[in-house]
C-alpha cells in the first residue's frame, strides 16, 4: 500500500484503519490530530476509517511556538 | 479597556477572554527555546497561565523525540494554539481545525503573516480568515497591526481579543506607536494585549502601563542569556506596569516642583 504521509511516500503493508497505521508509526494517538486526504478525522473514529493505497495523511502535534 | 482606578487595594485583578478568566497578565510562546524544560522552568518563573504553541507535522524518522506536551503540560497552562507561518486564511483555518482536533480547545490565536521579511500581519487576510473561524465557532485572539482601524474591524467582526504588535515579531524593539496602542486600548470594549515586539522588562512594563489587558511575549524570554531570570523579571515588569496603570500616574510638568516644602526654610 503506498501513502503520503506528512508529504513523504511511503510503502506499507495493507493496514485495516488508521488507528493500525499509527500504531504501526509508534505515535500515541492522544498526542496527533490527522488528517485524511483534508479531512479531519476525530481521534475517536481511527479505528473506524480505512487507509486506502494513495492516501494522503497528514498527521500533525502541538510544538513550541509564540 | 480603561478599568482605571475601580480596584480597591488587595481585591482579585483578574481579566477574562472568551469566558474563561485569568489572574496572571503575562502569556508567554514556546518557541526558540534549548530544550522543552527550559521552557517549562521559564513558565513556571513567569507565573504564566497561558502558553502558545504552534502545529507541526510530527516527525515521523524518530517519534520519541522530545514532546512539548510532556514539559509543558496542557493542564497546567491553557494552551493557545497559532497559526504562525500562515500567509493565506485558508492555510490559517486549516491549522486552527487540526490544532482543535489535537488539543479539543475552540480558544485560538490568528495571525496571518504578509512577508518573511519584517513578519507584519496581512489584515485583509487576517479579516478574512477571522470570519471564516468565527463561522466555524473558534474564539480567536486575533494578532494584528497597531492599526486602530483595523483593530475596529475585528472586534466588530467578532474577535476575542485584539492583539497589536509593539514591533515586528522577534525584534525585541519595544514599543513602536504607543499613541496607536492607546488608541486601539481606548475604543476596545474586548481585551487589548500587546503580542510582539517586547525586548525587555521595561517594554512590557510600558504596554501594561498604557492600559492593555496582557502582554504576550516569546524571543525577549526564550532568547534572554538566563530566559528563567528573564522570565521572572517580566513577570514583575507586567504586575508592576499593571499597578502603575491602576494607579494612576503624576501628571507631567514642564518645570521641577518641589517635593519639600518651600515654608519654614531657615
Amino acid at each position: 500500500m503506498k501513502l503520503v504521509i506528512n508529504g513523504e511516500p511511503r510503502t506499507l503493508a495493507p493496514l485495516p484503519h488508521l488507528a493500525a497505521l499509527v500504531r504501526e508509526l509508534g505515535l500515541d494517538p492522544r498526542k496527533v490530530a490527522i488528517e485524511r486526504n483534508l479531512e479531519i478525522v476525530p481521534r475517536s473514529a481511527y479505528d473506524l476509517t480505512p487507509v486506502a493505497d494513495g492516501d494522503r495523511i497528514e498527521i500533525v502535534h502541538f510544538i513550541g511556538g509564540g | 479597556m480603561d478599568d482605571a482606578g475601580q480596584r480597591p487595594m488587595g481585591a482579585e485583578d483578574t481579566w477574562s477572554v472568551a469566558g474563561r478568566t485569568f489572574t496572571s497578565r503575562l502569556i508567554i510562546g514556546t518557541g526558540k527555546y534549548k530544550d522543552y524544560a527550559t521552557n517549562a522552568a521559564a513558565a513556571e518563573a513567569a507565573g504564566a497561565e497561558i502558553v502558545t504553541v504552534a502545529i507541526r507535522r510530527v516527525n515521523l524518522s524518530d517519534p520519541s523525540q522530545p514532546m512539548l506536551v510532556d514539559h509543558v503540560k496542557p493542564d497546567r497552562f491553557t494552551f493557545l494554539p497559532n497559526t504562525a507561518g500562515c500567509f493565506t486564511g485558508e492555510d490559517a483555518v486549516r491549522t486552527l481545525r487540526l490544532a482543535r482536533e489535537a488539543g479539543g480547545w475552540n480558544l485560538v490565536k490568528l495571525e496571518v503573516l504578509s512577508n518573511t521579511k519584517h513578519l507584519l500581519p496581512d489584515m485583509e487576510e487576517t479579516l478574512r480568515a477571522l470570519k471564516l473561524l468565527i463561522a466555524d465557532g473558534f474564539e480567536v485572539m486575533v494578532y494584528c497591526n497597531d492599526d486602530p482601524v483595523y483593530a475596529l474591524k475585528l472586534e466588530e467582526a467578532g474577535a476575542a481579543a485584539i492583539m497589536p504588535l509593539g514591533a515586528p515579531i522577534g525584534s525585541g524593539r519595544g514599543i513602536q506607536n504607543q499613541l496607536n496602542l492607546a488608541l486601539i486600548i481606548e475604543q476596545a470594549k474586548v481585551p487589548v494585549l500587546v503580542d510582539a515586539g517586547v525586548g525587555t522588562a521595561s517594554d512590557a512594563a510600558v504596554a501594561m502601563e498604557l492600559g492593555c489587558d496582557a502582554v504576550l511575549m516569546n524571543t525577549a524570554i526564550a532568547e534572554a542569556r538566563d530566559p528563567i531570570l528573564m522570565a521572572s523579571a517580566m513577570r514583575h515588569a507586567v504586575i508592576a506596569g499593571r499597578e502603575a496603570f491602576l494607579a494612576g500616574r503624576m501628571p507631567k510638568r514642564m518645570y521641577a516642583d518641589p517635593s519639600s516644602p518651600l515654608a519654614g526654610l531657615i
